[in-house]
Order: C-alpha cells, then structure tokens, then sequence
C-alpha cells in the first residue's frame, strides 16, 4: 500500500479577538479538532503560520511550544483529565505551581462554583464537577486563551448547561480569549463569532450581534 | 490462525520489553538451578566415582614407626576391611630457577602392584618400574604449575642428601583433590607437590626399611567407626601412633566436602529468589494487561467465548515467557555449568570431573520455574475469568485516592505537587509497592551477600598473615633438635629475629568428649607469631594453661576455667591435667596454644622446639633460603607473604568472575522489577502525563512523576536489601562454619555502598528506557480516548 497525504486542514484563514467567545462547530471529522490542537500548539501545521501576538508558532521548537502552553494556553477537554492522585485543589495548583501570575487556586475554584469542594479527589466528585475543577485549573494561570475541546461532551444536558455557564461567566469576567469545539449546533450562540468547519476547511463564519444566555438554549 | 491467536501475537510484540524482562528471570531462576545444583551433582558424582575407583579409605592414621608385621594385627581389628600401610616423608625440593621455597610430600608405593588403598591414577607417562629407586611420579597440579613432563628430572633433598628423581609419571590421587600444603591454607601448586615413589626408594633414604608411619583402612558395611579407632589407637600406642582420624577429618575430602554443602546451600537459596521474583512479575504484568483489556474480554464474553477460553488466552503470555525464559535458561545454565566446572577443575583435581545435568534436574528446573511463573500468572487471570461480562463493558472505576499515614503525620506539606502525586501512588497499592520493593531489595541483597563473601575472605586473610603470622619466613625441622640451634639460625646473616616453637599432637579430653589436636607452644613475649582473636586484639600466651580456639572449646563443652585430660600423642606419651586459661574466638584451624616452657613441662620433653620462626632483612632473602636448604633438619620453609600473594592472585581472578555473575543476575532481577513498573505506570497514568504535558509541563518534570515513583520504591528498596542481605550473610557465615574455619561476619561499609550503588544504575537504566517511550506519547492520541 502506498502512502496516501490526507489534508485534515485546507485554506484556513483564521482569526481570535482579545476577549471573544468563539464556537467552532462541526461534525466529526471535518477538522475541528486539528484545528485546535494547532492553536494549542500540540501540533504542528504541515505548511502555513500559526501567528500568536506578533510571534510564528509555526517556528517554534518543541521545548517552546512547551513554554507556549505553559504560560499563555488553558485547555479544558472532553474527559476532564484530573490527576486522579490529587484533590481539587491540588490539581489546579499543580498549574498555578508553574505559572508567572496565577491567581490561587481556592479562587479559581470559587470562579467555577465549587469552594466547598477543594479537597475532594476527582474520584469523589460527580461529572460536571470534575470538568468544572478542570476550567478552573484552566483558568487559575490567567490564560490569554482558552480552548475547550467538547467541553461538554460527557455531560448530560443539565450539567452541560452549568458547565457552559460557568465558561461564559468566566470569559465575560476575565475577558479570556475563549475557544470551544463542539458538534451541538445550539451551542454556536452563546459565542461572539461561529466559526462552522466542514471537510477541514472553513464553511462558514458568523458573528452573532448578541450573546444568548445558557439558559435560552435549545440542547 | 485464529483472531484470538493473532490478537495474542500483536500484543505480545507490543509488550515485547516486558515478555521478555520475564522471560530473563525465568531464564536465571532456571539457570541458578541448573547451574548450581547441575555441578553440585556433577561434583558429587566425580567425588564418589574417583573415591571408588581408588578405593578411597575410611580410617587414616600416622605414627612414628611401626614394623610391617603389625599389620596383620591392623586387619584382625573387628569392623576392618581392608588395610594399606606406606611411608611418606615431606622433602625439600632443590628448584634452581627461584629462591622460593618449595617442598614435596613423598608418598611410598607398593614395589610390585597397586596399593591396596587409596590408589592414584595415572593421567600421564607410567607406573614406577620393579626395581626403579631413582623413578617419581609427580602430582598433576605441580607437574602443572611447573611444566614437568614425564623424561625430565628433579632435584630432591631427601633426608639431607641431594637426589635427582626421573619424572616417569603424572598423577592424581583421592587424598589431594585439594593439596594444600602443611601451614598453608590454599594450594600453591608452584611450591607444593606429591611425590610417589617406590617403597624400596623412600623406606631406605628415611631408615624405614621393612616398617611404615602411616596406616590407612576401610570399614566393613556395619562398623562402628569409633570403636574401630579406638582399637586402632591402642594398637599403635607403643608404636607413636597420633591418634586415627575418620574420612571427614582427611583435610582434602574436608575442604571438598565444605565446598560441596556449601554449592548445595547457595543452589537452593538464589533459586528461591528467582521464582519468587518471576510469579510477582507474571501478576503484575498479566494483572495490568487484563484491567486494560476490560472491554474486549467482555466483548469476547458477550460473543460467547468460554471462561477457558479467554483465560487460556491470558495465560498464554505467560505460556510465552516462560517457554522463551525456559529455552535461555536451559542453554545458559549448560553453558554456565560447564564453565563453573572448569573454575573447579582448577581448584579440584578430580578425574572424570565433568558438568553433565541429569535430565531430571533439567525437567525440575523447568518445571519447578514454569509452575512458579505460572502461578503468578493464575492468579492475575483469575480475575479476568471471574469477571462478569456485564460488569466488564463498564470502565474500571477511577482509582480511589486519599490522603495516606505518611501524609497525616505531615510529610505532604512538605512536598509539591509532585510529590504527594508519587507519594500517593506508592501509598495506594501498598501491597504491589512492598513486593517491588522486596523485589528490588533481593538484589541489593545479592549483591551484598556476594561482596560480603570477599570482605571475610580478605579480613580472614589479613588477620592471619598482617597479624598472626608476622614472621618473614616459617620453619618446620625434620625432627625435633634442641633449643639451641636458635643460636645457630640467629647466626645466619641476615636474620634479626628467631622465635622457636614446639608442637605437640595430643588429645584433650573433658568428661566423655574428646578430641585430637596440635599443641602449639609459644614463646612468651612473642612478636612473630602471636594470638590473635577475632577482634584483631592479641591475647597473651598465658604462663601455665591452654588457650582454645572457640570452635574447639564449644566441641569439647568447656570453658575458661574447666580441668581437662591431656593425653600426649607424641613422645612419652604422658597423661595430665590441664586448666583451661582462655577461650579466643578465631576463624582458621582448631588451634590450642600453651606457653612453651609449659608444654615442655607437659610433655617431658624439655628444650626441643619443632620448628622457628624468622625475621629477615628482606635483601638477604634468597641469600638465606640457599643457606637453609643445606641445612638437612630443614623440610619446610614457608612464607607467609608469598602464600598471601598467590591467595590474592587467585582471589581476585575470582572476585572478578563471581561479581560478574552476581552482578548480572542482580541487575536482571532489578531491571525486571523497575521496568515492568515504570512500564505499568505508564500505561497506567499515561493521559495524566500527557494531560500534564498539554498544560505546559516540559518532559523532564513529567518523566521525574513517571520515575520518582519507582525511584521512591527502588529507595525504600536498598535499606531492606541491606537488612536482608546483613540477614543472610549473617546465616551463610553462621551455616558455612566447619571444623577447620569460621568464616568472619564482616561487611565493609564500602560492600553496601556498592550494592546500592550498582542497583540505582540499574534502576536509572531501566528509567531511562521507559523515558524514552514517554517522550514518544502522542499527546492528542492519549487525551481523545476514553481510557
């Protein structure tokens, strides 16, 4: 068998504004997550530039891709991803131990609702309060961009809708620059800009002249 | 192939690392047995066939002289079977080439036939000729050492006259497996060897016509051994008899026979360590394979495979890894038998001495190996069998965590992150974490237990010739000669010290224990030659009394203090009573030490010593070894610094070999542990590496979780491989004490460290192989899956 080049990305001109809420929407597939892992600076673009403030990620080194994420990216994904050995707490401080200016960890927790919760290990907390701990621990180091990979894809509808709340509460306080992939169409208004992928290029961007609230959405 | 083999295949590719770290230990488990026990059996086997074939005697006895007539009163002794008399003298050999000492032990043959017992067999040239008196047949290892052939000759200095021999023969002989020669505590195939000559050569040169001064016998099947040596003593009383010894006593069957128990020991003991280490692995390893698998052993389940059939599967890895350790083991254990054999052959001289593992023992050891792996295997596929299918669909529950003991006292304050994140991991599987680590500590305990072993040896060496034996030069005279010729030795240029002794065979006797030994009379104020006891502390030779070895006084249940009966072996043979001034913990020899004047007193024999001891002025050395071989009196001049010259040769040859295999066996049994683990962990814990690395973790921090781990356990490890290995050595040197030597329970500082130091390099290897592979996680891969 030959080796066959499979473009999972193509003609992406793209663009993310200081503050805004964006919602890449797609079926699985169409690139959304490559998308993101670029940005995320966990992969590396085949050709084309990558430019964050001024700076070609395209460029960068593995070592500095590293110290990219470690100072400036907060990643929230679909299987929460807490270290099952630490509570709460600990898991947010394991980022905030490695960060220039975090905020504490009690107070990231107590952005996303759960200071009653900082010592429970991730074992003892249900769902949506384990992906909540992980925005927090996303958060805690003051990110200038978040980026959450089906944030809500394990969750059922309640919990989703909490979670999703507490992510839009956070951007509009902290004014994180945010990206959340998902397939849930309905999902696309709680953000600033839609952005639809299909088939690894961009089909379709909207922006939204006003942000609805989470509990307005249709699941 | 079926899809259920070809799933099999896949995997074992992919844990290929971890089969066949299993496999090595397998492999050395089965290797130390059939190693081990293989030349144990073949040592055995060569040792009864070669005493056999030379009708090895039961009974030994020396005497002063006796007329041949006596012995058909030796046959008439009930209980005897046979009966084999000679003369044999010990000679100073005249080498040119070197001023070295050497000295041969002459031993007569019967002038027509064989000798009736304890026959040598002939490896090279013939047997002596009727009628031949100026015809020698040589020890192999001497003819060896020396590269004698049978045509040349050899200068001998029989009783003061100088003789050249022909060399018509190479011989071995049942007697001097192991000849050491006498004072000397190692062969020293240079300057000691065995000569057989005919009776008519050596009766003649030491005024032993038609007599003989040593007695040999073998026992009818229902003997009683003491009865029969007590009859022998009685009879040859008038006749200087020094008291017959049994076969366990012959000093080259006690030194073979010590090494023996001691290979049958070590070959049960290092065995056991193997296996046990094999069936952790096999749990571990299976355990882990199976919790991953929960979904496809449900699946198959579900499409209606048996129990059987997917433990079989499971248990099929195990299948493999013992197979494939069994195979290397196998070879690798003929292999390494044979060159164990051959080490012995250097030391040993025994015929037909050759590594042939019996079947059986090769099936044992596979067999025994294979259960054992398997056993560990049963037990981890268990619970895949007894899993429900229902249940299996499901993800394993998230490991529960909490805050351990060690965190409540306070430690986790003190920690990082990362810290309390290996901290609790060790903490939650307590039990997996003890066996790791009893894993690891068993090779430091190897380690320990193998450099342990060369630290006695070299302390036992150093206390006998740096403190006990200070003299330059040892004499042994013929016969006894009187005190003065101390003078005359003084007198050589030279000599800066003459110290004289006298040694007596007597037998003591407390209540109805007895036992034989050599009395060695001391000067008082000695420099040369002084008592020294374990604790390298000299004890002074006491004015009246006897100081006994430990071994000794615990034989005869006395202690310092106690009366006993001495009973003069030697001379007029007179019978005392003795105070027992002191008991000295020792580790060479069964030794008993009086003053002197004391012992003259004793036996009625004033001013005749046996032999001196000299201090010499190192350049005068060879000088003086020329004066002493014209001196006819002379038969024995040993060095002390020569023979511990040629012991360190050979030991450090040996300490390079065995630290070898020590090592090697160690370190599988060490990486076999770390590597499985770390690998486990990894496998385990790996979307929460990956996750770390996503937020930003460099992979030096992620690999320090990942190995801080097994680093924690490979610590925790090293101070109970002490303790076993302080344990162990302690019960070697405690079972290994013999009748002749104890062996010291000393271990230098610089032994542990080098056990926990080559056991951390062990553990940073296998690290380091495990690193790599995490530093290949595919960090999008990992985190897109659901575990």
């Amino acid at each position: 068998m030959g080796e066959i080049t499979v473009h999972a990305l193509k003609n992406v001109d793209f663009e993310l504004f200081e503050g805004e809420m964006t919602v890449l929407l797609g079926a699985s597939g169409s690139g959304k997550s490559t998308l993101l892992n670029i940005i995320g600076g966990l992969d590396v673009a085949s050709s084309g530039d990558v430019i964050y403030r001024d700076q070609n990620l395209h460029e960068f080194s593995d070592r500095a891709l590293t110290d990219y994420r470690r100072a400036h990216v907060g990643f929230v994904f679909q299987f929460y991803n807490l270290i099952s050995s630490l509570t709460a707490k600990e898991n947010v401080a394991l980022v905030t131990d490695i960060a220039s200016d975090p905020m504490s960890p009690i107070e990231a927790l107590a952005l996303v609702g759960l200071e009653d919760r900082v010592n429970h290990f991730p074992s003892q907390l249900s769902g949506g309060e384990q992906q909540r701990v992980a925005i927090a621990r996303a958060i805690a180091k003051r990110p200038s961009i978040l980026l959450c990979d089906e944030p809500t894809g394990a969750l059922d509808a309640e919990t989703g809708k909490l979670v999703l709340s507490v992510l839009d509460q956070v951007n509009c306080q902290t004014q994180t620059t945010t990206a959340i992939i998902t397939h849930n169409a309905s999902i696309g208004a709680l953000g600033d800009v839609v952005v639809r992928m299909s088939s690894g290029e961009i089909a379709e961007r909207i922006e939204n002249t006003s942000r609805a609230n989470v509990d307005d959405i249709e699941w | 192939m079926s899809a259920l083999n070809m799933k099999l295949l896949r995997e074992l590719w992919k844990l290929k690392g971890q089969v066949a770290s299993i496999a090595l230990v397998v492999a050395a488990g089965i290797m130390s047995i059939v190693t081990m026990r293989g030349s144990y059996e073949s040592l055995v086997t060569a040792q009864q066939q070669f005493y056999r074939e030379s009708r090895f005697a039961d009974v030994w006895v020396s005497l002063v002289r006796a007329p041949e007539g006596l012995r058909v009163n030796l046959e008439s002794i009930e209980g005897i079977d046979a009966v084999d008399t000679r003369v044999t003298f010990f000679a100073t050999l005249d080498l040119d080439d070197s001023g070295i000492p050497a000295q041969g032990r002459f031993i007569s043959l019967p002038e027509i036939g064989r000798p009736v017992l304890n026959d040598i067999m002939l490896r090279q040239g013939r047997y002596i000729a009727v009628g031949a008196i100026d015809e020698v047949i040589v020890s192999e290892n001497f003819a060896r050492a020396r590269n004698y052939l049978p045509g040349d000759s050899i200068r001998v200095v029989i009783n003061g006259r100088s003789r050249d021999l022909d060399i018509v023969g190479i011989a071995i002989s049942a007697e001097h497996t192991y000849a050491v020669p006498p004072g000397a505590l190692y062969p020293e195939d240079e300057r000691y060897g065995i000569f057989w000559a005919s009776r008519e050569t050596l009766g003649p040169a030491f005024n032993m016509d038609g007599a003989f001064n040593e007695a040999f016998v073998t026992l009818t099947p229902d003997a009683n051994i003491d009865a029969v040596i007590e009859s022998i003593d009685a009879l040859l009383r008038p006749y200087g008899g020094l008291g017959a010894y049994p076969r366990r006593d012959q000093p080259s069957h006690l030194i073979l026979q010590a090494e023996l128990d001691q290979n049958r020991v070590t070959g049960a003991i290092i065995p056991i360590i193997f296996l046990g280490v094999a069936v952790f692995l096999l749990y571990l390893v299976l355990g882990r394979l199976i919790s991953t698998q929960r979904g496809e052993i449900a699946v198959l389940k579900a499409f209606g495979y048996s129990d059987w059939e997917v433990g079989g599967h499971f248990l099929l890895f195990a299948v493999v890894a013992v197979l494939l350790g069994g195979l290397i083991g196998l070879v690798g254990g003929i292999q390494l038998g044979d060159a164990y054999i051959e080490m012995y052959a250097q030391y040993f001289n025994l015929p037909n001495l050759e590594y042939l593992p019996s079947a059986g023992l090769l099936f044992f050891a596979f067999i025994s190996c294979a259960l054992g792996a398997f056993g560990g295997a049963i037990a981890a596929v268990r619970r895949a069998v007894l899993l429900p299918p229902a249940e299996a669909m499901r993800p394993e529950a998230p490991a529960r965590f909490e805050p351990g003991i060690i965190e409540k006292l306070g430690v986790g304050k003190l920690l990082g992150a990362t810290g309390r994140m290996v901290l609790r991991n060790v903490t939650r599987k307590p039990v997996q974490g003890f066996f790791s680590s009893l894993g690891i500590a068993l090779s430091v305990a190897i380690l320990t237990v193998g450099f342990f072993m060369f630290d006695s040896v070299n302390h036992m060496m150093d206390l006998q010739f740096r403190h006990i034996q200070r003299e330059d030069l040892a004499l042994t005279f013929r016969e006894i000669l009187p005190e003065t010729v101390r003078y005359d030795l003084a007198n050589l240029q030279g000599v800066s010290r003459v110290e004289t002794y006298r040694i007596v065979p007597a037998r003591l006797r407390f209540g109805h224990r007895e036992d034989e030994v050599v009395i060695q009379g001391m000067e008082l104020n000695a420099e040369l030659r002084r008592i020294i006891n374990a604790d390298n502390r000299e004890v002074p030779v006491p004015a009246t009394g006897i100081v006994l070895s430990a071994v000794l006084a615990d034989r005869l249940m006395v202690s310092s203090g106690d009366e006993l009966i001495v009973e003069m072996l030697e001379g007029k043979r007179k019978i005392a009573k003795l105070l027992v001034s002191g008991v000295i913990e020792d580790f060479l020899g069964v030794s008993a030490y009086m003053n002197k004047q004391a012992l003259w007193q004793l036996s009625g024999e004033a001013n005749v010593i046996s032999g001196a001891f000299l201090a010499v002025d190192a350049l005068s050395l060879d000088d003086i070894h020329r004066q002493l071989k014209q001196i006819p009196a002379v038969t024995g001049v040993a060095s002390p610094a020569t023979m511990l010259q040629s012991f360190e040769e050979q030991l450090a040859q040996g300490i390079l070999i065995a630290a070898g295999f020590l090592l090697g066996f160690a370190c599988i049994i060490a990486v076999g542990v770390i590597y499985n683990g770390a690998r486990i962990s990894l496998s385990e814990r790996g979307r929460e590496l990956a996750s770390l690395r996503v937020m930003g973790f460099h992979r030096s921090e992620v690999a320090w979780l990942l190995l801080g781990e097994q680093g924690t356990i490979t610590l925790l490890a090293i101070p109970l491989g002490w303790l076993i290995g302080y344990s162990l050595s302690y019960a070697i040197a405690t079972g290994l004490q013999t009748d002749i030597y104890r062996i010291p329970f000393v271990a230098e500082p610089r032994t542990y460290l080098l056990s926990a130091v080559l056991i951390v390099l062990a553990a940073i290897a296998s690290g380091w192989v495990v690193r790599r592979r995490l530093d290949r996680i595919d960090l999008v891969e990992v985190l897109k899956t659901r575990e």
